[in-house]
């Protein structure tokens, strides 16, 4: 196996990123990120769910027949979200309230489906683990980058914590109220693939019709 | 009646899933090249929302809600904590069972729609439906109309993606913001566009 645990741990943050370039995952990546703290969480549940559930999927890997793959492997990483679901209710249910319907749509979040599929019914279950946690953990990065963005700018605080001090407390900062709103995460996360590319040409994707420029004008 | 077709207009518009809630997001963006697939997946998502919906619905009702299975001796049990894996096993096997009819019955409709079927498992806003049933405590005729008009309203929103992009094709635009970056821009501007129908009420 050519690939090292390590490459499969950083890889996914920037050079092979689960939103930005494998377009996994987007859901709830653009819902849940108007506060950090939920974004946080989120971004743990699915780490968790993703290193498990490829984990237990490449265990079981030898012993699924290919027409029902994906029903197993939907019960796996069902399952796993249930005990996620039932821990944040128990510890932290605030917090499960305003995640509301998306801890359960981590079932159906691609990026756990999406390593299932490619990586874990291929490869042992220690790779298939690192590999899921890099990827949950790439999600996470960038979930972290649009929740603080829209915090910070939106409402100008951090972690519920004040910094930038608001007009209506008597600050001078006048919050930008589309950065709360849904539209602004695609405008962020757009922003945000815009200065990666650039960063990574080699991410860029082929144009379908070139622009051509027309001699002699 | 009336309340029906309020919760209609307001699932199709103001709470549409794909641009309000952004469920379904990664098909939306990866299969909205074309105006013709797009249409196509639409239709399909349309369909099964209208049955997960209310067959989640029965399911929650009949099976596994608390005192449910007072019927068969059991009044104290509550399986709710169940509702996450058995409403993705009904879309699993729905799913199945539809490509399976579609497949006998109406061949030509299954040619269609044969591809985009096995994507719709995952796709999440057929499970976001089902999930703001439960939270929000819809009865049966109420998620059988919320499930038709999410669904449409889905469609709406990924054909009109679709027809931005056919156009979007042949623009100049700068080299990192190719493809994905755009699009997720554009998807912006129309999810702006869509919170102008907030406020309206019927």
């Amino acid at each position: 196996m050519a690939q090292t645990y390590r490459s499969q741990l950083i890889d996914p943050l920037v050079d092979d990123n689960p939103i930005t370039l494998q377009v996994l995952g987007i859901c709830s990546a653009l819902a849940v990120t108007s506060s950090m703290q939920v974004a946080f969480v989120m971004a743990l549940a699915v780490t968790l769910v993703t290193g498990f559930s490829s984990m237990f999927i490449s265990m079981l890997r030898n012993q699924i027949p290919s027409s029902i793959r994906i029903i197993v492997q939907m019960v796996v990483i069902a399952s796993l979200v249930i005990l996620v679901d039932q821990v944040l209710k128990a510890y932290a249910y605030e917090i499960s309230k305003t995640l509301s319907v998306f801890v359960g749509l981590i079932i159906t979040n691609c990026i756990v489906m999406g390593r299932a599929e490619a990586f874990a019914m291929k490869n042992p279950p220690i790779a298939s683990f690192i590999d899921g946690v890099g990827n949950g953990l790439g999600y996470g990065l960038l979930l972290m980058v649009v929740s603080v963005i829209r915090e910070l700018f939106g409402s100008g605080s951090l972690w519920g914590v004040t910094i930038l001090e608001t007009v209506n407390n008597g600050g001078w900062y006048v919050p930008n109220g589309l950065l709360l709103l849904p539209p602004s995460a695609f405008f962020v996360i757009g922003l945000i693939i815009w200065a990666v590319r650039t960063w990574k040409p080699e991410q860029v994707e082929e144009r379908e019709y070139k622009i051509q420029t027309v001699e002699g004008h | 009646m009336e309340g029906l077709i309020s919760l209609a207009v307001k699932a199709v518009f103001i709470e549409n899933l794909a641009l309000s809630f952004f469920l379904g997001m990664c098909t939306f963006l990866a299969v909205s090249k074309k105006i013709s697939t797009a249409m196509g997946l639409g239709i399909s998502v349309m369909v099964v929302q209208a049955l997960t919906v209310p067959a989640n619905n029965l399911i929650l009702t009949k099976l596994l809600a608390p005192g449910a299975l007072a019927w068969a001796g059991f009044p104290d049990v509550d399986l709710t904590f169940l509702g996450l894996i058995s409403y993705i096993g009904v879309i699993a096997a729905l799913v199945q069972i539809l490509e399976m009819v579609l497949d006998k019955y109406f061949p030509p409709l299954y040619n269609a729609l044969g591809v985009y079927l096995p994507l719709i498992t995952v796709n999440c806003a057929i499970m976001g439906g089902s999930l703001f049933m439960v939270e929000r405590g819809y009865n049966f005729a109420e998620s059988a109309t919320y499930g038709l008009s999410s669904g449409f309203g889905w469609a709406l929103a990924i054909t009109a993606m679709a027809g931005v992009r056919e156009k979007l094709k042949y623009s100049d635009i700068p080299d990192g913001l190719q493809g994905l970056g755009i699009t997720f821009i554009t998807a912006g501007l129309m999810a702006m566009a869509f919170m102008s129908f907030s406020g309206v009420k019927l």
